[in-house]
């Protein structure tokens, strides 16, 4: 099928950017959206330009180096994909696809469509961890966790870490991030005894880093690829607030 | 105060306080729902009780203090939310991810503050700062003043639009500030969505037949 | 080859070695640094453990963040001898398992090791919070996995590399926040330096900026995972290369069990040209799907009108007893084989189908959906096929690479001071490494080996005169480097990195995959040797030397074409089949490997000798003291 493409350009940090046109003619059904890209890219090489950068490893969903803007949603428009897993045969032949990088004043473009997320890192290095050296650990089965517990807590240790969440966000929020692993860690005996700390120290930076307010408008859990769900905030909220502000 | 997570709460709980103000000034209004010689001695009554009594002072400095702290934070938020941002999407429709009303918070808050500043200053301003006629209990007569009002059609539909506006801004804001507040066990979730839709439905409901009632019933 | 076993009995040699090790004084600590390559389980781990212990630590990843490493696809699980069911599992047993498994091709004590430490990542994992699935009462569930007959692997639902990942990634940020360690993300590590013979630090390329970066150090980890990669259709991930332990390589450090690389049986097959990646499907499915192909060559039918005495259960019908469960290696290779013989379905006859027709009936979709639902559904998102309807199509993909740099038993390489950690090292695995079994070795090596041994090897440069970044043989490497990449840039020919990465891919899973045999693999070393002078003639690289993922490309394919010679060299070498190496020439008439322990009982070490001269081969012979060496069937 035809595809025609409008894909944002950016030369470095500093460079202004701008949406440029490509054509496709021969993209096919089953391709992955970033095959299509690497197709793109084959034409740019065999026509001697630079190719469009994008950030991509695992393509099978787990990694969350990639993730673009595609026609206005992240990731794309199916709901809980990552952009390597959506295929072609949710577009049409005819159809123009804007592709932007995630936009985030925290997220700054390096070129093209690479983003720079270490503001995550930053994040989880303020306090997304527990405090257990190597050689430290008791016998597993010492601390015994009901099922459900466990499960709810692989419930927000799931997040990739792609930034879907910050760039679909009106107000580029980085709660959902935050929020899953203060909630991870706040639902297992190990991680309680940290958490007072750790949720204002993630908070603190999150504060630092730059990222706008929650709303509560949900539109992250829509487009997570894990499927995190909202209420993890809440509860980052409540421990926020039981740790000191109430 | 730099943080805002902390702003967020000071929105949350300014709202709330709001919120509470709301069902009783609606309360109160339902007495103009009574027959109209009843509701007259009764609404006039109960206007000149309010303006008297001390404790009502001091909710109303809060209320006003209220009001201006969540538009500050409102503004202070939308700001940095702003510069949080970054550069602007060339192409964006990250709006079917979420509900219209929950993204246009702002929007739907500067529409009850301007429906505010009018209803302020056609009732409240009136009452407090001008001469009024006095009815026969000797009271200022705010209830001929509101049914004077409720008389022109177009003042009942600016009325009802500022309703609308602040019934939407209820329905996202209700059970947003639960949330900031921490509310995060899904019955608990649960149980403030269901209270927040009715609250916001009995309040919206309340102020919208007021003056929709007034106006027929006058005609 | 001097693989430096401690002594003792099996059981006693770690003991004995942890107990003489020797150790660096916490005052003197900080005065030492270590650069650790890769941020996957083995290098988060390590680092991350080093860093705790007061060493500075400098970390290196080409990704853009440290969690991103390949360890974080890893599905199945992690073996550890827990013994928590009871079922009679022991430290030994799993030990024999593994050195089973791997077809008696890796060292004893290293394997015993292996399984002796696994205990211990259960509890460290647990202690940073990695949500194991549990069972009801609160305890630590763990079910069987690749046909063991006890149940020793832990899991955290589908994603259990995801979590372990995590896991020493929020140790590696711990370590980072407490400025132990500083994170140099988008980084690719150009070159190695060795000054007087011992590993001093490394030559890494800044991937923003372009820049050429110099790091000194007392000691390097290279923790840089597989290269499976090389056969472009893999179930790896895009960036994984081989290139940190191929310089490596070059500057000395010898490479062994080089073409020892497992096929996965049930990965998502190709569907068209422009395909970069095959996806791997978990292989808990051929618990309840029925593998076959039609009976009759070139059959065009769709899958769902041939009938049923048409179709070839060739698995069933080969290995009666093992059925559709027989080991990785061996479904990889029928499969392969029936492909090749014209049986092969779907778009590019390369799949086999993996029906559930039988167990639907049987068990109720339910029941099905219940068991592989999350399968299914990604299935679907993937090639847009319902597999409750129709049969899944799977086929064979590159999986893991049992080789890579030669260690000794405290995991550093023939050139001191350079360690290599996970799976860029050789050693555990034979060659066949048994499913769960990456994980741990992974995480291992990281939290439990490296933080005794490479102390040992600190305290003895502790007087060691400090090298700056200044020396002489960085100049050389950096400009060794830079005068590499502006060859890239400047040949400015037809072809693109992708296309020599997908030809190189196509030739070597041919000739050097599921099957080998002489004839192939000296046609294959001929045909990369045209391929790399085609390489070096045509190349288009297009931008500049900043951001440019083509020159990134580049870099690792013109490793990756100097492997695969040495892929196919060792492969020709070894003339026995044993594991994933299956030469033709050595097997049953039923078409069974034949493994020769009378002259092959050894790791083939290879050591550079310099561009166009051939590999030195090096044998470490194996001893084995501790088990017999049998016959691995399935029949």
């Amino acid at each position: 099928m035809k595809i025609f493409l409008k894909i944002w350009r950016q030369e470095t940090r500093e460079a202004k950017g701008e949406m440029k046109n490509y054509v496709l003619d021969d993209v096919t059904e089953d391709m992955s959206f970033l095959s299509m890209l690497d197709l793109l890219n084959e034409k740019l090489i065999a026509a001697g330009e630079r190719v469009v950068e994008f950030d991509h490893d695992c393509r099978e969903g787990i990694c969350g180096q990639c993730g673009v803007m595609i026609n206005g949603q992240a990731h794309g428009p199916l709901p809980h994909v990552t952009t390597c897993q959506l295929h072609m045969r949710s577009f049409n032949n005819g159809d123009t696809i804007y592709v932007e990088p995630f936009r985030a004043k925290s997220f700054p473009v390096i070129r093209d469509l690479k983003i720079d997320r270490s503001s995550f890192d930053r994040m989880i290095q303020a306090g997304g961890y527990i405090s257990a050296s190597t050689g430290q650990a008791p016998e597993a089965n010492s601390i015994p966790i009901s099922h459900k517990t466990a499960e709810a807590a692989f419930d927000s240790a799931a997040c990739i870490g792609c930034g879907a969440c910050v760039a679909t966000c009106k107000n580029s929020s980085a709660a959902l991030f935050v929020s899953a692993k203060i909630t991870h860690l706040v639902l297992l005996p190990q991680g309680k005894i940290e958490a007072d700390e750790r949720v204002r120290k993630m908070i603190a930076q999150m504060n630092e880093e730059g990222f706008g307010h929650c709303s509560n408008t949900e539109a992250c859990e829509v487009e997570c690829p894990q499927q995190i769900s909202v209420l993890n905030i809440a509860r980052m909220n409540w421990e926020f607030n039981k740790g000191g502000f109430l | 105060m730099k943080s805002t997570q902390i702003q967020k709460i000071l929105m949350a709980l300014t709202g709330f306080f709001l919120c509470i103000f709301l069902v009783i000034h609606l309360l109160g209004n339902l007495q103009l729902l009574l027959p109209a010689e009843k509701a007259k001695t009764s609404f006039n009554w109960y206007s000149h009780f309010l303006s008297g009594n001390i404790l009502i002072k001091i909710i109303e400095i809060l209320l006003f203090v209220s009001v201006a702290a969540h538009i500050v934070y409102a503004l202070i938020l939308t700001l940095n939310a702003k510069k949080a941002n970054g550069q602007k999407y060339v192409y964006d429709r990250r709006g079917t991810a979420s509900k219209w009303y929950s993204r246009n918070m702002g929007m739907l808050g500067s529409l009850i503050l301007l429906f505010l500043i009018i209803h302020l200053k056609d009732f409240w301003y009136q009452y407090k700062f001008t001469d009024l006629p006095i009815d026969e209990q000797g009271y200022k007569d705010l209830y001929s003043i509101v049914i004077e009002a409720y008389r022109q059609w177009w003042y009942v539909l600016i009325y009802l639009a500022g309703i609308v506006a602040l019934g939407f801004h209820l329905l996202h804001g209700f059970f947003s500030a639960a949330r900031t507040l921490g509310v995060y066990n899904p019955k608990y979730v649960k149980g403030f969505r269901i209270f927040g839709w009715l609250y916001t439905g009995i309040i919206t409901a309340g102020f919208m037949i007021i003056p929709v009632y007034i106006h027929l019933t006058i005609i | 080859m001097d693989a430096k076993i401690p002594a003792g009995p099996l059981s006693e040699k770690w003991s004995n070695y942890k107990s003489h090790a020797r150790l660096v004084n916490p005052a003197n600590r900080k005065k030492m640094s270590v650069i650790v390559v890769g941020t996957g389980l083995a290098g988060a781990s390590a680092a991350a453990s080093l860093a705790e212990q007061g060493y500075k630590i400098k970390s290196f990843c080409f990704q853009d963040a440290a969690r991103r490493a390949h360890s974080v696809a890893a599905q199945g699980g992690v073996n550890a001898c827990k013994n928590y069911k009871n079922d009679g599992d022991s430290i030994y047993r799993m030990f024999y398992d593994t050195i089973k498994g791997g077809d008696f091709r890796s060292r004893e004590a290293n394997v015993y090791r292996l399984a002796e430490c696994s205990a211990s990542l259960i509890d460290q994992s647990v202690a940073q919070g990695v949500p194991f699935a549990r069972e009801y009462g609160g305890y630590l569930n763990n079910r069987s996995f690749g046909g063991v007959q006890v149940s020793r692997t832990f899991y955290a639902r589908g994603q259990t590399g995801q979590q372990l990942l995590l896991g020493a990634y929020q140790a590696l940020m711990r370590q980072v926040n407490t400025g132990r360690v500083s994170l140099h993300t988008r980084h690719e590590m150009l070159d190695l330096i060795v000054i007087d013979g011992k590993a001093k630090g490394i030559l890494a390329r800044n991937l923003e900026t372009g820049e050429i970066e110099r790091h000194a150090a007392d000691a390097v980890i290279l923790a840089t995972g597989g290269y499976g990669k090389i056969y472009y259709l893999s179930t790896l991930a895009m960036g994984c290369n081989a290139s940190a332990i191929w310089r490596a390589h070059k500057k000395g450090a010898y490479m062994a069990g080089v073409s020892w690389i497992q096929i996965h049986p049930t990965c998502l097959p190709q569907s068209g040209e422009h395909q970069s990646k095959l996806t791997l499907m978990s292989e808990s499915l051929r618990n309840d799907g029925r593998i076959w192909v039609p009976l009759k060559a070139d059959d065009n039918r769709n899958p769902n009108d041939i009938p049923e005495n048409e179709r070839d259960y060739y698995l069933e019908r080969r290995y009666p007893a093992f059925g559709n469960l027989a080991p990785r290696d061996i479904s990889s290779r029928a499969a392969k084989e029936r492909i090749d013989t014209g049986h092969g379905v779907g778009v590019m006859k390369n799949a086999v189908c993996l029906d559930f027709s039988k167990a639907i009936k049987e068990q109720g979709e339910k029941v099905i959906e219940e068991k592989y639902g999350n399968l299914f559904s990604m299935y679907e998102k993937i090639t847009g096929i319902n597999a409750y309807k129709q049969p899944m199509l799977i086929s064979p993909a590159a999986h893991f690479t049992m080789g890579g740099l030669w260690v000794d038993y405290t995991l550093m390489t023939n050139i001191p001071g350079l360690f290599a950690l996970g799976e860029a090292n050789f050693s555990d695995h034979g060659a066949n490494r048994l499913g769960a079994n990456s994980l741990l070795q992974a995480c291992v090596d990281g939290y439990f080996i490296a933080p005794y041994t490479i102390p040992d090897y600190l305290a003895g440069e502790l007087k060691a005169e400090k090298i700056t970044t200044d020396h002489p043989a960085f100049d050389e490497a950096e400009k060794k480097a830079k005068q590499q990449l502006n060859n890239f840039l400047s040949v400015k020919g037809k072809l693109s990195a992708d296309y020599f990465h997908k030809t190189l891919g196509k030739l070597l899973y041919d000739k050097c995959g599921l099957a080998r045999n002489k004839k192939g693999l000296e046609e294959a070393i001929e045909e990369i040797r045209n391929l790399q002078q085609q390489f070096y003639r045509e190349l288009n690289i297009t931008g500049d030397d900043k951001v440019n993922t083509e020159l990134e490309k580049a870099g690792r394919l013109a490793d990756y074409l100097e492997l695969a010679e040495l892929m196919c060299e060792d492969a020709l070498s070894r003339e026995e089949s044993c594991g994933a190496h299956f030469r033709e020439e050595f097997q049953t008439p039923e078409g069974e490997a034949i493994r020769n322990d009378k002259d092959f009982c050894y790791v083939s070490a290879w050591e550079w000798n310099g561009a166009d001269q051939p590999h030195i081969l090096h044998k470490e012979p194996l001893l084995f003291e501790s088990v017999e060496l049998t016959v691995r069937s399935y029949k």
